[in-house]
């Protein structure tokens, strides 16, 4: 063994309870989310009884958040590997080559029990963890887009709760600078007492910029850069790992602080460190703060780390070590800098106005060792702690209600009203507030800052060009969790084929997704079941569209006292752009042209808006999905905008065909009217508001509607020219077979559309409201 | 045209206008760090938007005592033109350099979007290469760029023609409806009184590319640039 230059030889001392540490038993164990079998292999591992500072480590890096115990079994099932993924899962986001040396960084990441009881400062640390996993990578962050669900806006906490998140994602990112470029807002019942605040950032990097976190280097110092450690955010990890209770609300103190001004500070000086060459890796202390950072970054070198808590600059006097390891305070990074380079890394940060102390160095003996003022407090094998999580699998059992709801067809209902006022129904979809437009939110939000944003939010999903090159990268969130929860394993297909529509739609490759699997509690045997199905789905699709998954998020236990959260595995997709300046946008651009519907209708209502809406169910079987069919919708696609062919480009998603061609009509800087004759032999609920899959609205010239037509046939997708685009501000019709009609001027569509959401939010929420 | 580009810590639009005077333009520029002392060899500073000491106490309020700020301060004085978008303008109104404040926007929320502008006056530096009356569609990002000053104030501002750009509805109307942030007057931007020295909201530098959806932002910068090379360095 090594010996220890500053404090003598390590091995000779075992760690010693500290004064006042609460004695170990059995109920603080199960305090700290650890089960008997738990703490035995605990026990196993040190062979003896752990301090108190260990056992708090051992919580921390053995939760669902930092171990994957209930989801690592199911997520080695996932496909992870392309030619292009140059960073899989297991970093602290993934990595993709673009092309003309350039990379992109990416990862998607939760803040749902944060954002539940405290939603501004629970959303705004949730953009800054995820803008730190990104610039830890060494890319610099270019945007970020966020995926949100809550309950019903009629419900005054629910305003609150969605007012503040909003609030919280914009002032965060705002002031770092860094745009938003789109994202997905769902309202349902499902997510009354638990909402779900999820992240995504994304940052380009010259790919030999490439920084790993790895603790290498026997010697080399660990310094804490940035922000002072507090008492805030302690156990955030676990907190996150178990329901939310009537009790919850007293865990606010678990909920950290943001600071974007020391964020921004935090990415310049992290960026110029990395491209200075004074150090060899570096993380984000995040979630479980010091404890899970140096432990991970030795885990992944084979090294061990030997630190002093008494080194780490803190905010206030008297923290413990078991604190210090555990705190979760915003805009800390742990860096393991080259021996002898600690001025230079401190001469950095000391420009950008920042703090970094040394605290330890990497050891050799594979023992995570921490000290305070040179007494070890904590001495774990370093493989038990990081890479042996136990791990689970549960028992799976579709819930009996779910089977059932899975039964209804479309017959059970009257759709009579609906096909003589289709129009009427039309209105009510666009103003539900699902399918309305997210302005409210998204104006919020700098979509422009660092002038790359080609479509900002509001389109099918966000572009930016990447500055001295011709291409650009699309990004998308998506994901029906109703769909999910009538059917898991079609669900999540869906919601990786509609990323991958989306992402082709702006003309791009889709290329590889993050994930963020929010879901209940895995020991209920139904969330179980929703969870492995949803990841079997999930990988069907990805491997069909060889788009791998490089990365993501787990986030369990999402139930309140009303229950589960419906399942929901939010997609986070990259497509790339050869060329920017042939980007697709969902707004048609000129009367006259052809509307080109590509796919094909069906009867299928099952799970749609329509049912919730109109008939207030929610009921049937997740609309079919064909991952082949799919796969050659987007190739067309592709191939017709190579082709210069398309003025438009949007997918069929939630309203179905009528709402779909009322975005492509009204959401341009000019409304146009259209003109549009479905000659399908289909009930008008299902034709009009049916959520079938596989089906992207076009246009083109009138001229080019034959070529494109006979491409589709040539790739084996369904097409029909249905309509045309009328006149500026004109009527919006489309007529059926069956009779059922729709004839309205755009304006009204428009009207309805944008101010839905912001009428709900008229009313300001109040704190006492909550 | 040789721009100074000031960054202060929490500067994100610094880049921004980096890029558009270098490869838009074809100009030079180069960054200044808030603890310099000097602007160095230039005709032209920019005070960037962004987020300047996170904005802590006031929007701007710390930044005028950045060290670099004295140098700005006898830059204008000499003569030199100074421009400050959107932070870069709240920092002008703290350091006295512009009369009247930026209060929170009327919605009180931050607001990201592009709104309808009105050029008010051709006769300066910045905006010779704008028709007057000329509407531009330019993207504000703010959540404090609510214009306020006394009745004094905006009388003599609105008398000497210093009201240079004002937000207008799409009709170009000086609407209530048309005004973004509640701004009195509807001002978006305004120059000091010896027309070297201008603030506005909105950002010009977002808008000098097809690509990202308007140009409109753009004669203000090559007004800068024609006005500059005219003059001479020494100017």
């Amino acid at each position: 063994m090594k010996p220890d230059a500053s404090h003598g030889t390590a091995a000779a001392e075992a760690p010693r309870p500290r004064p006042g540490d609460p004695e170990i038993t059995p109920e603080l164990v199960a305090d700290h989310g650890l089960s008997e079998e738990e703490y035995e292999l605990i026990l196993e591992a040190l062979g003896r009884e752990p301090t108190y500072t260990e056992l708090g480590v051992f919580s921390a890096l053995w939760s669902e958040h930092c171990g994957y115990k209930n989801s690592k079994p199911l997520l080695r099932q996932l496909p992870t590997r392309a030619p292009w993924v140059l960073q899989g899962p297991g970093e602290n986001a993934g990595v993709i080559d673009i092309g003309d040396g350039y990379a992109v960084a990416f990862k998607i990441e939760s803040h749902n029990h944060p954002s539940a009881v405290e939603p501004y400062e629970g959303a705004a640390t949730g953009v800054g963890g995820i803008l730190r996993d990104v610039f830890t990578m060494g890319a610099r962050p270019i945007a970020t887009l966020d995926s949100l669900r809550f309950g019903s806006l009629t419900n005054p906490r629910v305003r609150w709760l969605f007012a503040g998140v909003v609030q919280g994602i914009g002032d965060y990112g705002n002031a770092v600078g860094i745009p938003n470029i789109g994202g997905e807002v769902w309202f349902d019942d499902a997510y009354e007492g638990n909402p779900l605040v999820n992240a995504m950032a994304i940052g380009l990097m010259k790919k030999e910029d490439l920084i790993r976190a790895e603790a290498s280097g026997v010697g080399n110092p660990i310094m804490a850069v940035g922000a002072r450690t507090g008492r805030d955010g302690i156990h955030g990890a676990t907190f996150a790992s178990e329901e939310l209770s009537e009790e919850t609300e007293s865990s606010r103190p678990q909920v950290q602080v943001g600071d974007p001004f020391t964020e921004k500070l935090l990415l310049e000086a992290s960026l110029e460190l990395i491209r200075s060459g004074h150090i060899v890796g570096i993380q984000d202390m995040g979630a479980a703060g010091l404890a899970s950072s140096s432990s991970e970054m030795a885990a992944r070198a084979g090294t061990g780390v030997d630190i002093d808590t008494a080194l780490v600059p803190v905010r206030e006097e008297g923290m413990t070590p078991y604190e210090i390891l555990l705190s979760e305070s915003q805009e800390r990074m742990l860096v393991v800098a080259k021996a002898g380079h600690e001025d230079a890394v401190k001469a950095i940060l000391e420009k950008w106005e920042l703090e970094a102390a040394v605290i330890g160095h990497v050891t050799d003996d594979g023992m995570y060792r921490v000290r305070e003022n040179g007494v070890i407090v904590c001495e774990i094998p370093g493989e038990p702690l990081v890479n042996e999580c136990p791990t689970y699998v549960r028992e799976a059992r579709e819930a009996e209600h779910v089977r059932k709801l899975r039964e209804w067809t479309p017959s059970q209902i009257d759709t009579t009203h609906t096909r003589e006022h289709a129009g009427r129904v039309l209105l009510r979809l666009l103003g539900a507030p699902n399918i309305a437009s997210k302005r409210w939110v998204y104006n919020q939000y700098d979509t422009t800052v660092r002038t790359n944003t080609v479509v900002p939010p509001g389109g099918d999903a966000g572009v930016l060009r990447i500055r001295g090159t011709r291409r650009g990268i699309a990004a998308t969130v998506d994901c029906n969790g109703r769909y999910v929860y009538l059917n898991p394993r079609r669900g999540a297909m869906i919601a990786v084929a509609e990323a991958a529509r989306n992402i082709v739609c702006t003309g791009a490759r889709p290329r590889a997704i993050t994930n963020n699997l929010n879901f209940g509690n895995p020991l209920k045997p139904e969330v179980y079941h929703q969870l492995r199905e949803a990841v079997l789905g999930m990988g069907e699709a990805c491997a069909a569209f060889e788009t791998p998954v490089t990365g993501g998020n787990v986030s369990l236990y999402n139930e309140s006292p009303s229950g589960a959260i419906h399942p929901t595995p939010v997609v986070g997709m990259i497509g790339v752009l050869d060329d920017i300046d042939q980007h697709l946008t969902v707004p048609f651009k000129d009367t006259g042209d052809a509307v080109v519907l590509l796919g094909r209708n069906t009867d299928e209502l099952g799970g749609s808006e329509y049912l919730k809406v109109v008939h207030g169910i929610v009921a049937g079987d997740a609309p079919a999905v064909d991952l082949e069919a799919e796969r050659r919708l987007q190739e067309l696609m592709l191939d017709l905008n190579a082709r210069g062919l398309l003025r438009s480009a949007h997918d069929c998603s939630e309203g179905g065909l009528a709402v779909c061609l009322a975005e492509c009509a009204m959401t341009g800087a000019t409304h146009f009217g259209i003109s549009v004759e479905l000659n399908d032999d289909l009930d008008a609920a299902a034709l009009l508001f049916g959520e079938a899959q596989g089906r992207i609205v076009v246009s083109c010239a009138a001229a080019s509607a034959p070529e494109v037509i006979e491409a589709a046939a040539g790739a084996n997708v369904a097409a029909a020219v249905i309509g045309r685009v009328g006149e500026k501000d004109g009527r919006f019709e489309i007529r059926t077979r069956t009779g059922a009609s729709i004839d309205l001027p755009v304006a009204s569509l428009h009207e309805v559309y944008m101010t839905a959401i912001p009428r709900m939010m008229e009313r300001p929420p109040r704190v006492d409201e909550r | 045209m040789r721009a100074a580009i000031v960054t202060f810590p929490g500067s994100n639009c610094d880049y921004d206008c980096f890029k558009a005077i270098t490869d838009v333009l074809h100009e030079e520029a180069y960054f200044v760090w808030h603890r310099d002392e000097s602007v160095g060899d230039c005709d032209l500073v920019i005070l960037p938007g962004g987020f300047s000491y996170g904005d802590y106490l006031r929007a701007g309020a710390i930044a005028r005592f950045s060290p670099i700020m004295r140098d700005v301060q006898r830059f204008a004085a000499d003569g030199g033109y100074v421009l400050g978008v959107c932070n870069g303008f709240q920092v002008l109104c703290e350091a006295g350099m512009l009369p009247g404040a930026l209060i929170r926007n009327r919605s009180l929320q931050f607001q990201g979007e592009r709104v309808w502008v009105r050029v008010e006056n051709t006769d300066t530096a910045f905006t010779s290469d704008y028709e007057k009356g000329q509407l531009l569609h330019l993207h504000i990002a703010h959540g404090q760029g609510n214009y306020v000053a006394d009745p004094e104030t905006l009388d003599r501002l609105e008398s000497e023609r210093r009201v240079i750009f004002r937000y207008v509805d799409e009709h170009g109307n000086a609407t209530d409806e048309g005004n973004a942030n509640g701004s009195m007057n509807n001002i978006a931007g305004i120059i000091n009184e010896s027309g070297n020295v201008l603030g506005l909201m909105p950002h010009p530098e977002r808008s000098v590319e097809a690509l990202l959806g308007s140009t409109d932002g753009l004669p203000l910068f090559t007004s800068l640039a024609q006005r500059l090379a005219t003059a001479g360095r020494s100017a």
